[in-house]
């Protein structure tokens, strides 16, 4: 009897502090962070005349959606887009495999200079060149108005090295020896064995290579003048300081972009992210705890 | 299973392990040539260097741009900007995840967890660039909910982006808005390793939830928020180009100006490359010198480090 009546205890004044604190904090945060979305969402829709009413724009009262179809007839905007498509797709598979190919032998215990190597790649993650250096050199070699320099100057990262190696070292080496008896190259024990062992971790550093060049502008801004050759971010960029910026010449041959023009370039931006990130989300999470556990 | 024990030559070795070195040459130019070539490219810092002469035929000058740095009144409100958003963020944005993971910790209800996470990830995965023109939307002196509650109140709207008193205070919130989330990940995984038992024997004990919080939650988290704040502090001067940028007009230059900023409006826009890489490379050792120290501390005081 008193067991019962203990673990159904009546909430005290102390239970209820602690939920309302902590319901009130969350559900504050969601909200904070869902009402600019909601706002954006709601100008990229409205007329001209609802949005230069002063008041809340947190729901839609009319539609029009003038904004879309400018934008949908910008060819810089579409030209972006595919541009960023390609450059996210070619630079996850390149990120993916230079990684796998740097982490399989960096793997390996018995490897002659294996910290002489690592050293060489935890350094650079400390230690930079620096903005100017690094765009005199991509100048230097004759990378300028080039595609691939959207992939080459940041095809791996040395934490995304680190993550993969650490996670290559707890594959037992005695299915890479079996293999080998086998008959198999190093090439197939990597991709035949260590791959789909590596789900987790190639899942984790795909996502990240993703995110990285889907988001990327500065080499953008740094490095390319040729319009053809923009990606996304660095369009909306421009779409968006349109109009508030001093070089309002350097942009005259450009349509002077409205209001809902711009937060619909922004709704437009956000659908691959916002359509991948529920099934993406247990990965992010996942990665985020491989790569917050010491190796 | 080799015949003798003594330590190979260089050769033999890579030979011996040929086919694994030939894997690593993509990987290893790619840092030698990108890494570590704009790394050779700081000698510039200590020559007065002409894009037409190039590295070899521009004249060295030693420390001279490191002797006009600090004479240079642009570069020494530039450090201060930088530091002052820096501990701000500290301040600020360092505490927040590690409340919400408490809150989050004490939310019973598995969907509406699940939902608030999912949310506050989100920003996590936008740009720079779609987050600044959110906030600027959202902050908008005419439609901004923000403004339109001060009218209400009876205050002028304020243009936030614009106001230097507020400029820094927006480059600290949105931070807050676009870290939040996903910082409080890395804590979620140190209270999910709690024994669940341990909150159990507690309430049996007749601790409350405040008390299992101070004497559980705390504790269990107190070694990843040492590291952490270790960690972030030695970050203090790496200002983030990406945020700032795209916040940044010239009427807050004089409170948002940050290293990163100056140096691309000096160097990449005036092309006065030697004078900001010395600034980047002035930078860059401090702050190399900083994680290094941090980092030695974390590893003493908890034997955690990155690596």
């Amino acid at each position: 009897m008193a067991d019962t009546a203990k673990r159904k205890r009546k909430r005290n004044g102390e239970d209820w502090f602690v939920d309302i604190l902590a319901y009130g904090f969350v559900t504050l945060l969601s909200i904070s962070i869902l009402l600019p979305f909601m706002q954006v969402i709601t100008i990229s829709m409205s007329p001209a005349s609802v949005v230069n009413k002063t008041g809340f724009h947190m729901f839609p009262t009319q539609f029009d959606f003038s904004g879309y179809q400018q934008i949908a007839t910008d060819p810089n905007f579409w030209g972006s887009y595919l541009n960023t498509i390609l450059r996210t797709a070619l630079g996850t598979v390149c990120g993916v495999l230079v990684t796998m190919l740097t982490a399989y032998p960096l793997a390996r215990t018995n490897l002659p200079y294996r910290r002489g190597l690592m050293m060489f790649v935890v350094f650079t993650m400390y230690f930079s060149g620096g903005m100017i250096p690094k765009y005199l050199l991509v100048k230097s070699l004759g990378l300028t108005n080039n595609f691939l320099v959207y992939i080459l100057p940041c095809v791996i990262t040395g934490f995304a090295l680190i993550i993969t190696r650490n996670f290559f070292m707890g594959i037992p080496p005695a299915l890479e020896e079996s293999a080998k008896i086998d008959g198999a190259t190093n090439m197939d024990v990597l991709f035949k064995v260590y791959l789909p062992l590596s789900t987790p971790v190639v899942a984790t550093i795909s996502l990240w290579y993703c995110v990285q060049h889907w988001n990327a502008w500065m080499d953008n801004m740094l490095y390319v003048t040729d319009k053809a050759k923009y990606v996304l971010q660095y369009v909306l960029q421009t779409i968006l300081t349109n109009g508030q910026t001093a070089d309002m010449e350097a942009m005259g041959d450009m349509i002077i972009h409205t209001e809902t023009m711009k937060m619909a370039a922004l709704v437009l931006s956000l659908i691959p992210i916002v359509c991948t990130y529920p099934f993406l989300q247990k990965y992010f999470v996942k990665g985020m705890i491989v790569g917050s556990v010491k190796g | 299973m080799a015949p003798t024990k003594k330590k190979a030559g260089f050769f033999t070795n890579l030979y011996r392990f040929r086919e694994y070195y030939i894997m690593l040459i993509p990987g290893l130019l790619f840092f030698l040539v990108f890494c570590y070539g704009p790394m050779y490219g700081l000698v510039i810092a200590f020559q007065d260097y002409y894009p037409l002469k190039g590295i070899s035929g521009s004249s060295f000058v030693a420390l001279k741009h490191f002797k006009t740095l600090f004479d240079n009144p642009f570069f020494l409100s530039v450090l201060k900007n930088t530091l002052i958003i820096s501990i701000y963020k500290l301040l600020v944005c360092f505490p927040a995840p590690i409340f919400l993971c408490i809150a989050l910790n004490e939310i019973k209800n598995a969907k509406f967890k699940k939902f608030a996470q999912s949310v506050s990830y989100l920003p996590h995965f936008i740009s720079w660039v779609v987050v600044s023109g959110i906030i600027l939307e959202f902050l908008s002196p005419s439609r901004g909910p923000i403004n339109i509650i001060l009218q209400n109140l009876g205050f002028e709207p304020i243009f936030f982006v614009a106001e230097p008193k507020c400029f820094r205070g927006v480059l600290v919130i949105s931070d807050l808005w676009k870290s939040i989330g996903w910082g409080s990940i890395v804590y979620l995984a140190a209270v999910t390793s709690i024994d669940p038992s341990l909150y159990e024997a507690a309430e049996m004990d007749g601790a409350g939830r405040i008390k299992r919080i101070i004497h559980i939650t705390l504790p269990a988290l107190a070694p990843i928020v040492t590291v952490m704040l270790i960690m972030q502090s030695g970050k203090i001067l790496n200002d983030s180009f990406e945020q700032v940028y795209n916040f940044l007009t010239p009427v807050t230059y004089e409170v948002g100006d940050v290293i990163s900023t100056f140096v691309y409006r000096m160097g990449i826009q005036k092309m006065q490359y030697s004078f900001t890489t010395a600034v980047d490379l002035f930078k860059n050792i401090i702050s190399f010198g900083l994680v290094m120290l941090t980092n030695y501390v974390a590893r003493k005081t908890n034997d955690y480090a990155l690596w």
